[in-house]
């Protein structure tokens, strides 16, 4: 580890796999150190599945190296199986038996011993509010349901490293939020996290760096914060007034670069913000204008993300 | 090595809650094989120790293959098999507790045709190495059947016609109707190529002392066919379990 203090614990090197020719992942390194919460953000078809099954031992890379807390997964695909969890994104438990029986068939696949196996399902069903329900066959489940007992699954071994495809995807707001609770609890812990999302707000609420994902290619790995200072050049201010407005008259006041319509409110890209909202009070005043809102933003990861998609398209 | 067979051991656990008594293995591994059966002994002049040693190692046969090729194509379209892939098992292990389930329904309906016998009257001479080849015959076919099942698809149904077009042909030239020696020349060429012409000759043995091969070569053809299934079916899934997820 030399003088590193933190533990690399996902190492990725030049990962790359093929499908007949298409490249769904295309030569992407990075590293997790422990304890972090990991997201792989990334659009449709952008290669978070096809790498998380890789990350997982699911599925043979075509080239590239991965090691998941030391352990190589090509030549000890066990041993590293052993010490992570799954939550796959299209997956489900086995239908024909009960919640109960399906975390017990987890413990005996991961070597979890009898005893402990029950005090750890009585408690993770307990905490995903299935208790109740634990002799019921998992068909009866609603769909949340079951995405809460898989992510119970997951966690029957206790794992170091957590894979979680989508996790939240198809839930409602409830549900959601248990989820996302449950992975900021499990990351105080001590547990690592890898996250793939859709959700932007999930990634900048969760994870402490985000790789931004897109044809396989690893577009920017960051910080959320530091992803947005990237186009941190680019405020703007929202506003809105009682009437409309011609927006050529917004352009030219000082600052302001672009003035673009979005919904009954008016977006006016500058790089003085706080010079721009002067200028706009003293518009409002001189046309007798009403402000109705004013709002001044900054980039959000989801502009960041459109930004790094669009520019590489 | 002893954790990767305890944890064989679970998913033959999971198999039987979920798989015995399905519609395809009751069809397909007990009621096909009986009315085959009838079909064919129904007003011929064979005598009952001839005809129950036959329908043992039919029944051995067709139980044995009726749960191994059904689990692969259901977990596919169930979507069970992303998370079982992920749990830290190799394939061998996957294969060898599917493997259990079946040879455990294998074994244990086979039992049905041999209390018949005895209740009728057929007195079983042998039944150690009847009862070793039972367990080594369920073995070999609930491998077998695991070959059916590696062509990477979630359709049951097509595991299951390819499956009977291969079961089918076989139950002809393995003894089970026309003993091997009364077969014509090609016709006993097909059956050393049949792992069933085996155990229906060590069958017939344990039932009526008359074999045609000796029991060693049985059982040697048995372990050297499982050994093959095996050696294959690990291969094939092996190559089609990526595709299937
Ligand atoms: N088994 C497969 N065979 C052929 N191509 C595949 C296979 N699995 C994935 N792909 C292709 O690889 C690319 C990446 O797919 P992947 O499922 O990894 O995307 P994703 O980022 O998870 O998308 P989503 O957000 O829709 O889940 C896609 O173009 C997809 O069509
Ligand atoms: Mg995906």
């Amino acid at each position: 580890m030399g003088l590193k203090t933190m533990k690399t614990v996902i190492n990725v090197e030049r990962l790359t796999k093929d499908y007949n020719g298409l490249t769904a992942v295309d030569h992407i390194s990075f590293e997790v150190e422990e304890g972090k919460i990991f997201g792989f953000l990334g659009p449709n078809g952008a290669g978070k599945t096809t790498t998380v099954r890789i990350l997982t031992g699911l599925i043979k890379p075509t080239s590239g190296r991965v090691s998941i807390m030391g352990f190589n997964l090509r030549s000890e695909p066990i041993k590293a199986k052993q010490i992570i969890g799954v939550v796959p994104e299209l997956s489900n438990a086995y239908n024909e038996l009960s919640a109960w029986n399906n975390l017990q068939f987890m413990a005996d696949l991961y070597g979890v011993p009898k005893n402990h196996a029950k005090n750890r399902a009585k408690e993770l069903l307990n905490k995903f509010n299935l208790y109740d329900r634990k002799d019921h066959k998992v068909k009866t489940f609603s769909k949340g349901m079951k995405q809460k007992l898989i992510f119970a699954m997951s966690l029957m071994n206790d794992p170091e490293i957590l894979f979680l495809d989508e996790p939240t995807s198809g839930l409602d707001v409830i549900s959601a939020r248990l989820i996302k609770d449950m992975v900021l609890e499990l990351n105080k812990e001590g547990k690592t996290i890898f996250l793939t999302t859709h959700y932007m707000e999930e990634a900048n609420q969760l994870c402490s760096r985000v790789a931004i994902i897109n044809h396989g290619k690893i577009a920017a790995i960051d910080a959320p914060e530091k992803l947005k200072m990237r186009i941190a050049g680019l405020k703007w201010v929202e506003v809105s007034f009682d009437m409309p407005v011609d927006a050529s008259d917004l352009l030219d006041l000082s600052g302001v670069i672009d003035v673009r319509m979005s919904g009954d409110k008016l977006r006016l890209y500058t790089n003085e913000p706080g010079r721009t909202i002067y200028q706009l009070v003293d518009y409002s005043r001189s046309n007798n204008l009403e402000i109705v809102m004013l709002n001044t933003l900054a980039p959000t990861l989801e502009d960041v993300f459109i930004k790094l998609i669009e520019e590489k398209g | 090595m002893i954790d990767q067979l305890k944890r064989a051991c679970a998913i033959a656990k999971k198999d039987i809650r979920i798989y015995y008594m399905k519609g395809p293995v009751v069809i397909f591994g007990i009621l096909f094989p009986v009315f085959l059966f009838l079909a064919f002994v129904i007003g011929r002049d064979l005598t009952v120790d001839f005809l129950i040693a036959g329908l043992l190692s039919m029944t051995i046969f067709f139980t044995s293959m009726s749960i191994t090729p059904v689990i692969a194509p259901t977990e596919t379209q169930t979507r069970n098999l992303e998370r079982l892939a992920a749990a830290p098992v190799s394939i061998t292990a996957i294969l060898l507790g599917d493997m259990l389930a079946s040879v455990l329904f294998g074994v244990g309906i086979s039992l049905v045709p041999i209390m018949v016998g005895m209740a009728i009257g057929v007195t079983v001479e042998h039944p150690f190495i009847l009862a070793a080849g039972i367990v080594l015959a369920a073995f070999c076919f609930s491998a077998m059947g695991l070959i059916f099942s590696s062509t990477p698809t979630s359709m049951t149904s097509t595991v299951m016609m390819i499956s009977t077009m291969v079961k089918f042909p076989l139950v002809f030239i393995s003894g089970i109707f026309i003993p091997v020696g009364e077969l014509p020349q090609w016709g006993q060429m097909l059956a050393l190529v049949s792992p069933l012409t085996y155990i229906t000759d060590l069958c017939r043995y344990s039932f009526q002392g008359t074999n045609y091969y000796s029991i060693l070569v049985d059982a040697t053809a048995l372990m050297i066919f499982f050994v093959i299934f095996m050696t294959v079916a690990i291969k094939l899934h092996g190559r089609s379990l990526p595709k299937r997820l």
